[in-house]
């Protein structure tokens, strides 16, 4: 424990705003910050421009032109699937940031294509141009860049007010603290170690940061989210298997199965037997255009001699749990302010329900809200970093982690940090625990995470698996906010689907709040108070 | 999962040690990187985008190690295939300037 204590920083900065996590988010907040004079300084668990689930796809985008009508069309296209839990004001703010924030992508060079009428088209990014260009223009706006640096806890002060945070470089293993007046937390969803494309970076690290230094969870029930992938194959796109058929092993379709509303049924299926698909409904014109929108999703085809357009491959559903669910770190105002003084959430490792209820937006309302919130959260991280002043960086701070960096026994013992991975993944990837959810499941999965805390939290661990064990960590807490808030609502809402409860139920149009480490807590929020909240703070700003 | 890096074509530039998300490669002095971590390797063919010399190989399998051959790959054209296809590196066009969502969204019901 001694050498986890130390307080000899190999690398130790001051800074007005800390930014955690380099993919979409954390990079539109490091820019907004930055642009508006404060010192930033950006740490990514790898390396800013490859990480996040982004970078290593193509990606809608919910841009939106402003025109009435086709706003008021995008607004009320999600709104029952989600579950009436969004909001309209978030959504209008949403859309208007995010158009103005890709038309700068515009000028800033990314090469967008334009449309058969010779306009451009802005509704799609290809992830490593998009994300390459994101560090090129970080760098142009002075944010200094830590790569292959995870964070690993927050500091606070006296006062609880987040004050930075500290982590190791997992190359050199370095140690580092950044002291910050203000602090982004931006480290994306979990997608508990799936492989599914890109994700597995994404761990829930912020999730457990936070919480642990207070803050609060939104909408955790909505973390069920799969995507369809070849069944050997990393590649989770699901957009073109709206042309798909999908069939038994013989060939013969399976009745009711489809990517969009279908997909239960693939799981039902795949339960019991494989699950195959040809994307025969593609016409040859429609071929050549797929090939040009989306090349990754060729690439494991092209490599494993298939064509999936006249041959049959065999497909899986691979857990993106809260990167593509809505769930996350509640967001209490217009400023994307934590319910912790001095963090702010943006992207995937914030709610999403605002803007999608309780169902996927996808790739495209997740980017929207990506660009959106963190150009937000940079922004008031910098307003806010103004008024402390610089020498708030002197305040007295301390350290808040708490699983593998204090355990509460004296004599805590060694922590087997794959098999808790293992045994987390087990309660969270089977499609008849997550996808189709029973009181039963729930509470049997829940016995089994909350020993697999008590073992997180008694262990120690040598300085070398410290990053694992505190995804590992992160991903049982997760487990724990998901499976708790799941059991909460009792009803069939968005993509959370409770066999017991089939029916949508009026009286549960609420958010569902949760957190908590030791003793995970869930309580309800009315929907109601949650927009007069909103509406105070705009007519307060 | 990440199977090969050629000892022919890899100028020892370590890029991808810097920029693989998951920090699957470790620097080797004077050699060419060592696959460390290679089951933390999620397949998201990242490394191969930044190799400037075509040196890597990613196979589509994801949860399963497959052998392979780098003759064979180089004569079927997949040393930088997805590079080539994605127009990424230095004298290319980024195939971006191509993408047809729009003629995908159009056909969405």
């Amino acid at each position: 424990m001694v050498s986890k204590l130390t307080t000899d920083w190999e690398v130790d900065l001051e800074t007005d705003v800390l930014v955690i996590g380099g993919g979409p988010a954390g990079t539109w907040a490091a820019w907004s910050a930055a642009s508006r004079g404060a010192k930033v300084v950006l740490v990514d668990k790898g390396y800013c421009g490859t990480t996040g689930c982004a970078a290593a796809s193509g990606n809608g985008v919910w841009y939106v032109p402003p025109e009435p009508q086709a706003r008021e069309a995008a607004m009320a296209s999600r709104e029952s699937l989600g579950g009436y839990l969004a909001h309209r004001q978030w959504m209008r703010r949403v859309l208007d940031q995010t158009y103005t924030s890709v038309n700068l992508l515009a000028e800033w060079g990314y090469p967008f294509p334009t449309d058969d009428e010779g306009k451009p088209y802005r509704r799609s990014l290809q992830g490593p141009e998009y994300m390459k260009l994101m560090r090129r223009q970080i760098k142009r706006a002075g944010v200094k860049i830590l790569d292959n640096s995870p964070a690993l806890e927050l500091l606070v002060d006296e006062t609880g007010v987040v004050a930075g945070a500290t982590g190791v470089n997992r190359q050199t293993n370095n140690q580092w603290r950044v002291r910050a007046l203000a602090v982004v937390i931006a480290t994306g969803g979990c997608a508990f170690l799936s492989k599914a494309l890109g994700c597995n970076v994404l761990t829930g690290d912020g999730y457990l940061m936070a919480a642990e230094a207070g803050a609060e969870m939104s909408g955790m029930e909505f973390s069920n989210a799969y995507g369809i992938s070849p069944a050997f194959s990393s590649v989770t796109k699901t957009l073109f298997y709206n042309w798909a058929t999908f069939t038994y092993e013989d060939g013969t379709p399976i009745p009711g199965a489809g990517s969009q509303r279908g997909r239960s049924l693939i799981a039902k299926t795949l339960l019991e037997q494989p699950v195959y698909a040809i994307i025969d409904k593609a016409t040859e014109e429609m071929r050549s255009s797929m090939r040009l929108a989306q090349p990754n999703f060729f690439l494991p085809f092209d490599r494993a001699g298939i064509d999936p357009f006249t041959q049959k491959f065999p497909v899986t559903l691979r857990l993106e749990g809260t990167v593509r669910g809505t769930g996350g770190i509640r967001i209490i105002d217009e400023t994307c302010a934590t319910s912790v003084k001095g963090l702010y959430a943006a992207g995937d490792a914030a709610t999403r329900e605002l803007i999608c209820g309780g169902f996927t937006g996808g790739g495209s309302h997740n980017a929207a809200w990506a660009i959106s919130s963190g150009y937000w959260s940079g922004e008031s991280a910098a307003e806010y970093a103004k008024t402390l002043g610089h020498k708030a960086n002197q305040r007295q701070v301390q350290r808040v982690g708490e699983t593998a960096f204090q355990p509460r026994t004296e004599h805590p013992h060694t922590l087997a940090t794959d098999e808790v991975i293992q045994a987390v993944q087990a309660e969270v990837f089977p499609y008849e625990r997550n996808l189709f959810r029973t009181e039963q499941g729930l509470l049997d999965s829940l016995g089994r995470l909350d020993y697999l805390w008590q073992e997180v939290r008694d262990s120690q661990v040598e300085n070398k698996q410290l990053i694992r064990a505190r995804e590992a960590s992160a991903m049982v807490a997760t487990a724990r906010w998901m499976y708790n808030s799941a059991l909460e609502r009792k009803e069939t809402r968005g993509m959370h689907k409770h066999q017991d409860y089939p029916q949508q139920d009026a009286n549960q149009q609420h958010h569902l709040i949760s957190g908590g480490l030791d003793q995970v807590w869930v309580k309800s929020q009315p929907i109601e108070k949650t927009e007069k909240t909103l509406i105070g703070a705009i007519s307060n700003s | 999962m990440i199977e090969l890096v050629s000892a022919s074509r890899c100028i020892k530039c370590n890029i991808c040690v810097n920029i693989c998300p998951t920090n699957v490669f470790d620097r080797v002095p004077d050699a060419p990187p060592a696959i460390a971590r290679k089951s933390d390797c999620q397949t998201c063919f990242m490394c191969e985008l930044y190799c400037p010399v075509d040196a890597l190989y990613v196979a589509p399998e994801t949860d399963l190690q497959t052998s392979v051959n780098e003759d064979e790959l180089a004569q079927k054209g997949l040393l930088g295939s997805y590079r080539e296809n994605i127009g990424w590196g230095t004298k290319r066009a980024s195939t971006a300037k191509n993408d047809q969502t729009f003629q995908i969204l159009k056909q969405m019901r």
